[in-house]
């Protein structure tokens, strides 16, 4: 099921050369080198002269090192040895740095200590698995307003979290805004919220049970400390939906840009096909995807059957058994191409409009700017995946 | 009949970086640990259908399913584990409480329950293979073995230790009871938490992260399963020289094959040669750092795709490596 037309290819160049483009945002399943891409699409960028900012996730020490960067954290520092005009500042997300600065921020001391000592606060910032997201959002946003008020970067690079699936990161948000805003949490907090809104009144008889018995299973305590968590919060900030709603729209702007990335298996393409998907049906501008780790076929046209016939005969021979090796590894890697070409194959037929890029897989893990300054030429060369 | 693969232990906890293989590791598990007769039941608790693409099986409801036979009248049955209706039965069991399902749902209690209540959902999941590893009919346990296709390898032992972060919350009531009673399953010697890794530096640097995690935690590390170790085609000596095979070599071996000996074809297989001497000796560097965990080692094998086939040739392969 090859697709007869190839995809559009990716101008990774364009899009990074470009003023218009403001931010960045890395997408993809966990394990298919989601940060090394933006980390080098950041420095690519930041080499043609422009001001740029990442915000990586949870990047491996080795790649916070390779930016000349002992450790990374939620402060922007400056990557030293940048080519050109440009520059280049990197950090990590702190969620839990992130989430606390959000409280102080927006409230009177007192009130700020009142919520951070809550043991629901604290257990909601450090450990829910759409905290990450929902701080990654938000340090985006404030990336964003800084960078407009004082004028500081061209572009953000944001990596994204390694959740299981790249969605998680557009619905996390708000799955946490609304249920912060939501009914549930009005109920739970009903009759401490003044007259009228008391469990019971406003509910049906259904709603009233069904909540008695989320009462009964989670225990009276944990229910008090989510209700004076959200009602201190509530007159913090104005509603947390709102809050990420907001965010969420900078996502829908021109000026913003998702790469989804994907390593050529079954499993990422097809989280790659259905963010794709619902990028379309949100409105949010794709700037294409990268296969990354793609082993490329080396082009001189000697298929993986003559090979293995060569290598055969070599070894009945028993002679120049250094030349049947590496016609076995030249086979294998026809093999791997072929198969990887076709799982991209999939990718083209169900999007066919959607621009890709390809990255060879490299013999060996990135160390230092060199290694990203690799990856970028790669990014940027328009390799062909097929023979 | 317990299986003679790693002795005593009947709850198999499979965790990985993303990207590593996770799935097929513990599918394969699965069936290995099912040879021989073994009733296992293979569960999946991050709702991403990968089992019953490896299987090639229409999406696993959250009923058992059964998804492949192994030798000698062995079976996987594979399950995924979903937090809502893991919350709804867990109302039905413990509470009686059948209707309210829709209502719950109505107000975002399920919601709340299942992906923002911190540590909840894992008390759900673990809570649902806790229960599947005690189950017994007739004074039986109903399964030899139980394997979990776990979080990734950064969430491990947060998922495991759902006793330590729930108990931060609720010091008492029903769900600080089932985290306690999971919590006694999981770190009794009928569990063991095994890691998936490449050969590669980042996945092997999570791997030893995660070892340390979970030893903190006293959580009870298994093996590490290397997946999709790339052959290696050279010799030590070959190894150790930049060019492992040169162009003369190269062209006189093509020549003696009956191949044109080319200029591009013979610069490209020179190429693969330096490229796969990087490679092999990574492999070989990230395999002495994980052998200095004294954490016993399965080696997988890369496969051309893995498919059903793939599975079963993996199986064997861990049958022969694994702890006995």
């Amino acid at each position: 099921m090859s697709p007869t037309t190839p995809a559009p290819i990716f101008d990774v160049d364009g899009l990074l050369r470009s003023p218009d483009t403001r931010i960045i945002v890395c997408c993809g399943s966990g394990g298919v080198g989601k940060t090394t891409t933006a980390a080098a699409m950041a420095l690519r960028a930041a080499e043609m002269g422009r001001r740029v900012v990442v915000l990586t996730i949870d990047p491996a020490r080795r790649l916070a090192q390779s930016m000349g960067l002992n450790h990374l954290d939620n402060t922007p520092r400056a990557v030293p040895d940048i080519a050109g005009d440009g520059s280049l500042d990197a950090m990590m997300l702190d969620m839990k740095r992130t989430f606390d600065e959000l409280v102080e921020t927006h409230s009177d001391p007192e009130r700020a200590a009142q919520v951070l000592e809550n043991p629901f606060y604290q257990a909601l910032s450090s450990s829910f698995a759409g905290t990450q997201e929902y701080m990654a959002m938000e340090k985006l946003g404030q990336l964003q307003r800084e960078s407009e008020a004082e004028d500081l970067w061209d572009l953000i690079v944001v990596d994204t979290p390694p959740s299981r699936s790249a969605l998680d990161f557009l619905d996390a948000p708000q799955r946490l805004g609304s249920f912060l805003d939501g009914k549930f949490i009005r109920i739970l907090t009903g009759p401490a919220k003044g007259a009228g809104r008391g469990l019971g009144r406003v509910v049906g008889a259904g709603l009233g049970l069904a909540a008695g018995a989320v009462k009964k299973v989670l225990g009276t305590e944990l229910l008090v400390d989510v209700s004076t968590f959200v009602q201190a919060l509530d007159s913090i900030f104005g509603g947390f939906r709102q809050r990420a709603d907001e965010t969420y729209r900078i996502l829908q702007q021109p000026g913003t840009a998702f790469v989804v990335v994907a390593a050529p298996e079954p499993d990422a393409v097809r989280e790659a096909t259905y963010f794709v998907d619902r990028l379309t049906e949100e409105h949010m501008p794709l700037a294409g995807l990268v296969l990354n780790r793609m082993t490329l076929p080396p082009g001189h046209g000697l298929s993986a059957e003559e090979a293995l016939v060569a290598a055969d005969r070599l070894e009945k021979s028993g002679e120049h058994l250094e030349t049947a090796a590496m016609l076995r590894l030249h086979a294998d890697s026809m093999r791997s191409s072929a198969r990887q070409n076709h799982v991209a194959d999939r990718f083209t037929a169900a999007h066919p409009e959607v621009a890709q890029g390809v990255v060879p897989a490299l013999a060996d893990d990135v160390h230092d700017m060199e290694g990203l300054r690799e990856v970028g030429d790669l990014l940027a060369e328009d390799l062909p995946r097929t023979g | 009949m317990a299986s003679d693969l790693w002795p005593g232990v009947r709850l198999h906890i499979v965790t990985g970086k993303g990207g590593t293989g996770k799935t097929t590791v513990a599918s394969a598990l699965a069936l290995a640990l099912a040879t021989g007769g073994n009733r296992v039941l293979l569960m999946e608790v991050e709702g991403r259908q990968g089992i019953a693409q490896l299987f090639d099986v229409p999406p696993l409801p959250y009923d058992e399913t059964r998804v492949a036979v192994a030798p000698d009248r062995g079976e996987v049955i594979a399950q995924a584990v979903d937090a809502e209706a893991a919350v709804l039965e867990y109302l039905r069991m413990f509470y009686n409480i059948k209707r309210g399902g829709t209502a719950l749902k109505k107000i975002g209690a399920i919601d709340f329950a299942t992906t923002i209540a911190p540590g909840l959902r894992d008390v759900l999941m673990t809570g649902k293979t806790g229960e599947s590893v005690r189950r017994r009919e007739n004074g039986q346990p109903v399964w030899d073995a139980v394997v979990m296709d776990a979080p990734p390898t950064g969430r491990i032992t947060r998922f495991l230790n759902v006793n330590s972060e729930v108990g931060s919350l609720t010091r008492v009531g029903p769900i600080k009871n089932q985290a306690d009673s999971v919590m006694r399953v999981i770190r009794s010697p009928e569990t063991m938490v095994h890691l998936v890794t490449l050969l590669e530096e980042m996945p092997v640097q999570e791997t030893v992260d995660g070892i340390t995690e979970l030893r903190e935690s006293e959580l009870p590390v298994g093996s590490i399963f290397i997946n999709m170790q790339q052959p290696e085609e050279l010799s030590d000596d070959q190894l150790s020289r930049d060019v492992p095979v040169s162009a003369a070599q190269l062209s006189s071996g093509l020549e003696a094959a009956g191949l044109p000996a080319a200029e591009p074809l013979v610069q490209a297989l020179e190429e693969e040669g330096v490229g796969h001497a990087v490679r092999v000796r990574l492999q070989r560097r990230e395999r002495e750092r994980l052998e200095s965990l004294g954490v016993p080692i399965v080696g997988l094998p890369l496969l051309d795709g893995v498919d059903l086939g793939g599975l079963y040739e993996l199986a064997e392969t861990i049958v022969a490596q694994a702890p006995r």
